[in-house]
């Protein structure tokens, strides 16, 4: 079946709702809305509003009484409206939710997940376009995902609900209407914190996340037709991330490069490139490159497309790892 | 909407004579010579386990220790009113309500000992693990409280939280989602009129408890160092709740008599003269006389509840100095629930480099 990420997230959710009576859907406008995305559309109609709860506007409640939730065994998924608007709830992020379990010695468990859209492009106002995905990843406890198609998405959303962890479930808005061919009736089994090649090349190899997987896949495309060979990994895990497989493909390629719209200072890319140069050092040909935001707050959305990374700024930094 | 009443309620005056006040003595009418002489002893034991843990700091075997003395009439008056399936949400100072649910006085010192970051299993007591974070606490337990709500379980919900914590945003919100939701849950405030240097007064213009009206949840003011009229308003809020009434907010009004922290020097900020006055208040003198007014206090007693705490307080103290550090390894565990494979190879490296210092020596070992 052909569905847009929305549509796919939406089924991933409904299977969730349907699998474990535990599983609560929380948030701004999630019930007869079906959140500003649709992202929820229906499910309160269908599963009561017990199970699908349009809460009060207030970001650090909807995490707080999830975390109270989770106490008494519920596996709230919680929605956070909009990426901008997730800072209110960082107490309750990343000193309850993220650390609850070393907190106690493994006594108490918060299988929560917290949706939040993220990323730019879209042409809207100011704090609907953040990529906060690095304060996360930052913050032990926590596991941090991002799907880049309606298949991930599909998938993911129901692994993330099921673990035992909480999860921050960021989905790469710009993508929500992107559709693809969707199997409904696929288990999900390949691993939540495991990177997934997307297309295989042996020039250089771009690492991207999230909104960034199908510019990284549009620049090798270009590249192809310009003769060079890239390989394209999305790494659908921030937190664990799956060094190995970028180890593995540069290993064969000897060039990295980067790729993400949240700022490069201290961010997922800086931690790619230490590691990957520790591992690899004698193997690399040329340094590892970044392709980032700038270091700036998101700019208004008419400077957006210079601040995002398209194909000729990701080609750009391939020339010149292939250049070293 | 009640109105909250312009005098708080009080059962019990510091001399120790009761207050005639039926609409409140009828809800505590059970209340005979054993449940009283009870409230004393928990309040006496509660007291001295807190001396226990301020000397263990004094003496270095503590890194810090928050006294709770002075609020033991409002902790044991209101964890007396609650039942072992309800469940409670505590700051860090509720040693006393930890103490009255049956929490081992041996475990109570594991936070402040450094070795872990918790003391006890939060199941077991119905009781979760001190909230450091001023406030965090009450959404908590306004989620716990819908969740048992959903569950068609009749239990009650307490999260205990101080005259600061009203100024956090989380305990606002946890008013909203609670009264939005009808959650039943019971905000017991413990005003003892100092957030560390701060007077109540920096906090609010407003009686505390009348800020609860504006989010729709009836509120009650209490002396919070008269355990009967805590244990009377307590039950009321608890009975309410259980009834599918929603939230209710509880200011029980006390005093911080020692300091915010071992760490912490009220000479700064207060004078003794504002002290000296709450401790004739004192809500343990006031069980005291209130005992011996209606002959229920003899040496027999007295040796008795003197017998315990020493008990208790030896318990403390030696399981406290029994507490062993935690292994190296330890470091690394319950940060996530299922594997995580970064994370053993940083243990792995880490127990590698570990190995390859040399061994100490057995003088090393001794200091």
């Amino acid at each position: 079946m052909k569905l847009t990420m929305a549509a796919a997230l939406n089924a991933g959710l409904r299977r969730a709702l349907e699998h474990d009576p535990k599983v609560v859907v929380m948030g701004e406008d999630v019930g007869k809305l079906g959140g500003v995305f649709r992202v929820t559309d229906a499910l309160q109609k269908d599963f009561g509003d017990n199970r699908v709860i349009d809460t009060p506007l207030a970001e650090s409640g909807i995490v707080g009484t999830a975390f109270g939730m989770a106490l008494r065994g519920y596996r709230p998924v919680c929605e956070i409206q909009f990426d901008g608007f997730v800072y209110p709830a960082f107490d309750q992020i990343v000193s309850q939710v993220a650390k609850i379990h070393y907190r106690t010695e493994g006594r108490v468990t918060v299988p929560i997940t917290l949706r939040i859209p993220f990323g730019g492009g879209i042409g809207s106002v100011e704090h609907h376009s953040e990529s906060p995905e690095a304060y996360f990843a930052h913050t032990a406890g926590l596991r941090v995902v991002t799907p880049s198609h309606p298949v991930d998405a599909y998938t993911m959303i129901q692994q993330a609900i099921s673990l035992d962890d909480p999860v921050v479930f960021l989905e790469p808005k710009r993508r929500y209407w992107d559709k693809a061919e969707v199997d409904l009736d696929a288990p999900p089994d390949y691993p939540l914190d495991r990177a997934r090649v997307m297309r295989s090349g042996n020039d250089a190899t771009l690492v991207a996340y999230g909104t960034m997987v199908a510019t990284a896949l549009a620049a090798a495309d270009i590249a192809e037709s310009e003769g060079h060979s890239l390989e394209v990994i999305d790494l659908r895990s921030l937190a664990p991330l799956d060094f190995d497989a970028i180890e593995e493909s540069v290993l064969r390629t000897g060039r990295l490069v980067v790729v993400h719209e949240a700022p490069g200072y201290l961010g997922i890319g800086a931690e790619i490139a230490a590691r990957i140069t520790e591992r690899c050092f004698y193997q690399l040909e040329a340094p590892v490159l970044r392709v980032t935001g700038f270091d700036i707050p998101y700019p208004p959305s008419k400077l957006e497309a210079l601040h995002l990374p398209d194909p000729d700024r990701i080609l750009s930094a391939v020339d010149r790892a292939l250049a070293a | 909407m009640s109105v909250v009443p312009a005098v708080p309620v009080q059962l019990l005056q510091p001399d120790g004579r009761r207050v005639l006040d039926r609409a409140h003595s009828d809800v505590v009418a059970d209340v005979g010579p054993e449940r009283l002489r009870k409230l004393y002893e928990d309040m006496v034991v509660s007291r001295r386990i807190d001396t226990e843990a301020t000397a263990l700091q004094r003496q270095g075997e503590l890194g810090l220790w928050a006294p709770l003395l002075g609020q033991e009439a409002a902790q044991v008056g209101s964890a007396h009113a609650l039942h072992p399936d309800d469940y409670v949400f505590p700051s860090y100072r509720e040693h006393a309500v930890a103490y009255c649910r049956g929490v081992d006085p041996a475990v109570l010192t594991r936070l402040w000992r450094g070795v872990a970051h918790s003391g006890w299993d939060p199941d077991a007591v119905n009781m979760t693990n001190p909230a450091i974070v001023v406030g965090s606490q009450g959404l908590h337990a306004t989620g716990y409280a819908w969740a048992s709500h959903l569950d068609g379980a009749e239990i009650a919900t307490v999260v205990y939280f101080g005259d600061g914590a009203t100024s956090q945003g989380d305990i606002a919100e946890a008013m909203v989602f609670a009264a939005s939701w009808g959650a039943p849950v019971v905000f017991f405030c413990q005003n003892n009129q100092w957030a560390i240097s701060e007077p109540v007064r920096l906090q609010s213009v407003t009686p505390l408890a009348t800020r609860a009206a504006g989010f729709g949840i009836p509120a009650v003011q209490v002396d919070g160092n008269d355990v009967l009229g805590v244990l009377a308003v307590t039950r009321q809020a608890v009975a309410r709740t259980r009834e599918g009434g929603g939230p209710s907010f509880v200011e029980a009004i006390t005093y911080r008599m020692g300091p915010h922290t071992t760490a912490d020097d009220p000479t700064r900020y207060r004078t003794a003269a504002e002290t000296e006055q709450w401790k004739a208040r004192d809500p343990i003198d006031r069980m005291r006389r209130l005992l011996e007014r209606e002959g229920l206090f003899d040496a027999e007693f007295e040796a008795r509840v003197q017998s315990k705490s020493d008990e208790v307080a030896a318990r403390l103290r030696s399981a406290t100095l029994e507490l062993p550090d935690p292994e190296p390894d330890a470091l690394f565990d319950h940060v996530y629930a299922t594997p995580h494979p970064l994370l053993e190879v940083q243990r792995r490296e880490h127990a590698r480099y570990l190995s390859t210092l040399a061994p100490s020596t057995p003088e090393q070992e001794v200091r």
